[in-house]
């Protein structure tokens, strides 16, 4: 235990303060997240992420925002377990045909007001692998979408900016 | 490697009455061919079973009049590629199923995809099809349009006959194929008597995105840059097992620059794996230090390989030829002090994870596989190693420039979560150790070769050891000098099965642990 403790504390807090990003205008964003998160969501931001054919890439750097770097989780920003509890869809990949109705149905269960955000150049455009006889490409041709976050993958701090952005747009309609 | 064996094999399957032909293929070398009649597919499997050769893929091809059935196999480090043509009009052969489990999911992925029937094999249902296409329809055949002929919409695959449990307290658990984390989709079948897990069955193909079928017509920068995101936890091992294929194929050497990059990437990918994920095992038993600590050294892992080659996994880093991307000296300087740190930051942890009891209550003893399943499954990568199956490809079946280094790969026989966590993080530390050597012997020059397109026809394999195992690549080329076929092998494949298994007589709660400690590709295995 004391190892564990001695540890902590040697490392300290690596969480980084959002005006670091490369884009002056984030310290910004930053800043009215928290508020549009409280004013639109009560004080947080439920997202459910649905891997819809992905290559798995986009995952991995998703997985990367609660990681200690960026934690995303103090802008009242959490992943959830169903999408009955979410205001938000965060969908990757290429929409595979095999996909397809589970994805719908995951829409349909997530109750209004709800945002959906395409992830990756796949879930944008179709990216790499397009539309197929096992493929419908981009996110748009199966469920409507309110933002794009492109990149292959996008980066966390991509993913972050884009997660940010889509409420802004959301809070100035 | 030593491929005496092969010659004894060959002997044997004549004794047998099995005629067997050995063929010139220089893009398959080191792998060896022989061709065989399809009536005896079977026998052949059998033979290779008697001969302790361990199952390594099975793929087919639509040759015009006739399907192409091919099975690779390997023993001592040395691969073997039989191949067998069937009647287009009656395109049947027995299976490998009944001798190898591992040719269970492959042959009825070929049969969904190329309408080859394996008669005699054990299970009749489909495998990688869904509702997407229907059961006369094959998407690898070359009439079948890359479009296909698609419904308006996709209808949801119910109707797959689960594996039935009966019995007082028994109930099912569905899961999936919307998982409740952030992870790829599939569908899990619980079978359960109160908190006991009786049975697993697992139905994948729900990323199933076309790309064997995409992958024809493609030039080979657009083959390459396909492979990488087979599983994009694996773009580096993937990317290069088809760059590798290709120019085996093509007759391009990639200069030694390249391949020492190439190398050093594939390392980072590894490492980068690793740490990621024993800290998600950490999570999973709520061990939260754990994961905010290994989450932690994978980011700063992850943006030097950013800084260095400019991508944070190395995607499209690895092209036909050579690499995309060279290492300055700064950023060789920063890896070596990277090393240095991050070294002495896993000693501390490893030793932390190795005490703690509450650690050592879910994961000792937890998702047990034991060393004959896993023989018998054929399973690859940490999961083979931990339950005393210890075949690497950088050592056993060594590549340049693994061929003049020491890789270490550490085996061990208790089967656990815990057994597998441990081989991953002997493997981390194994890394940091050949990139510090790579990273010294570097050889100067150009980072790659010119591209010539091969003659038609010419095929090529490659093979690659991942951060999960063995991965393989088969490419042929057409006559335009454009990608006739392509089949990329996960180690998933082989590791899936073996998921099943070591989940039974534990409890519910315990899958994701145990799910985790496998960290199967579906993406990679639904292709
Ligand atoms: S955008 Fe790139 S990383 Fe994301 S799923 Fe597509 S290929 Fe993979």
């Amino acid at each position: 235990m004391l190892r564990i403790l001695g540890k902590i504390q040697r490392i300290g807090v690596v969480t980084e303060p959002l005006p670091k990003i490369e884009e002056p205008a984030l310290a910004e964003v930053g800043a009215q997240i928290k508020a549009c998160v409280g004013e639109l969501f009560g004080g947080s931001l439920a997202i459910r992420q649905v891997d819809a054919g992905s290559c798995n890439g986009c995952e991995l750097e998703i997985h990367a925002l609660n990681n200690p770097y960026y934690g995303i989780e103090r802008f009242g920003v959490h992943f959830v377990a169903s999408p009955r509890h979410a205001d938000m869809l965060l969908v990757t990949g290429p929409v595979s045909r095999h996909m397809e109705a589970a994805l719908r149905r995951t829409y349909d269960a997530t109750p209004e007001p709800k945002l959906v955000i395409a992830v990756g150049e796949c879930g944008a455009n179709g990216g790499e692998f397009g539309v197929s006889y096992a493929s419908c490409g981009a996110v748009t041709n199966v469920i409507p979408v309110d933002a794009v976050i492109r990149g292959c993958p996008p980066t966390p701090l991509d993913l972050m900016r884009g997660i940010l952005e889509a409420i802004g747009k959301q809070s100035s309609r | 490697m030593t491929t005496a064996w092969i010659a004894d094999f060959l002997d044997q399957l004549e004794a047998r009455g099995i005629p067997a032909r050995e063929a010139p293929a220089p893009g398959l070398a080191p792998a060896r061919l022989v061709q065989v009649d399809a009536a005896d597919w079977g026998r052949l499997a059998h033979a290779a079973r008697d001969f302790e050769c361990r199952w390594v893929a099975g793929w087919g091809e639509d040759g015009g009049d006739d399907l192409l059935v091919n099975a690779c196999f390997e023993k001592d480090g040395a691969y073997l590629v039989a191949r067998a043509a069937v009647k287009r009009a009656a395109p049947t052969l027995p299976s490998h199923a009944p001798y190898y489990p591992a040719a269970d999911r492959p042959e009825r992925h070929t049969r969904d995809m190329l309408g080859i029937v394996f008669h005699d094999h054990p299970d009749a249902r489909r495998w990688t099809r869904h509702q997407a296409w229907k059961d006369t329809e094959y998407p690898l055949r070359q009439d079948f349009p890359v479009a296909g002929n698609r419904p308006a919409q996709t209808p949801p695959d119910d109707g797959y006959g689960f594996l039935r449990a009966q019995g007082a307290g028994v109930y099912e658990i569905p899961v999936g194929p919307v998982h409740a984390g952030i992870i790829e989709p599939g569908h899990f079948r619980f079978q359960a008597v109160g908190e006991m897990v009786l049975n697993l069955e697992e139905r994948l193909g729900y990323v199933h995105k076309g790309i064997e079928k995409i992958a024809a017509g493609r030039d080979a920068a657009g083959l390459a840059r396909l492979a990488g995101r087979v599983s994009g936890d694996s773009t580096v091992a993937h990317a290069w097992a088809a760059c590798m294929a290709l120019e085996r194929a093509a007759g391009v050497k990639p200069p030694p620059r390249a391949i020492g990059l190439r190398a050093l990437m594939a390392e980072r990918e590894r490492v980068a794996n690793h740490l990621g994920d024993i800290g998600a095992i950490c999570n999973d038993v709520s061990f939260t230090f754990g994961f905010y600590q290994f989450g932690r050294l994978r980011e700063e892992w992850t943006r030097l390989s950013r800084s260095a080659f400019g991508h944070r996994f190395m995607m499209d880093r690895v092209i036909p030829g050579g690499v995309a991307a060279d290492l300055d000296v700064q950023a060789a300087a920063a890896m070596e002090r990277q090393i240095v740190s991050l070294r002495n930051e896993l000693g501390g942890l490893f030793n932390i994870l190795d005490d703690l009891p509450s650690l050592e209550d879910r994961l000792d003893t937890t998702g047990y596989l034991d060393p004959a399943t896993a023989k018998a499954l054929g399973a690859l990568g940490y999961v083979g190693h931990a339950s005393g199956v210890a075949f690497d490809v950088r050592r056993d079946a060594a590549y340049p420039p693994y061929d003049a280094l020491k890789v270490e790969a550490p085996v061990f026989k208790y089967g656990d979560v815990a057994a597998r966590v441990k081989v991953r993080a002997r493997e981390t530390l194994a890394s940091l150790n050949i990139i510090e050597t790579l990273l010294a012997r570097l050889p100067e020059g150009p980072i790659g070769a010119a591209w010539k397109a091969p003659a038609a026809g010419a095929e090529g394999l490659g093979l690659t050891e991942g951060f999960r195992g063995e991965c393989l690549a088969y490419v042929r080329f057409d006559e335009n000098g454009r990608i006739a076929r392509y089949f990329p092998r996960d180690p998933s494949w082989l590791t899936w099965p073996a998921l099943e298994i070591l989940i039974r007589d534990n409890i519910v709660p315990d899958f994701p642990v145990c799910n985790k400690s496998v960290n199967g590709s579906y993406s990679g295995h639904d292709l």
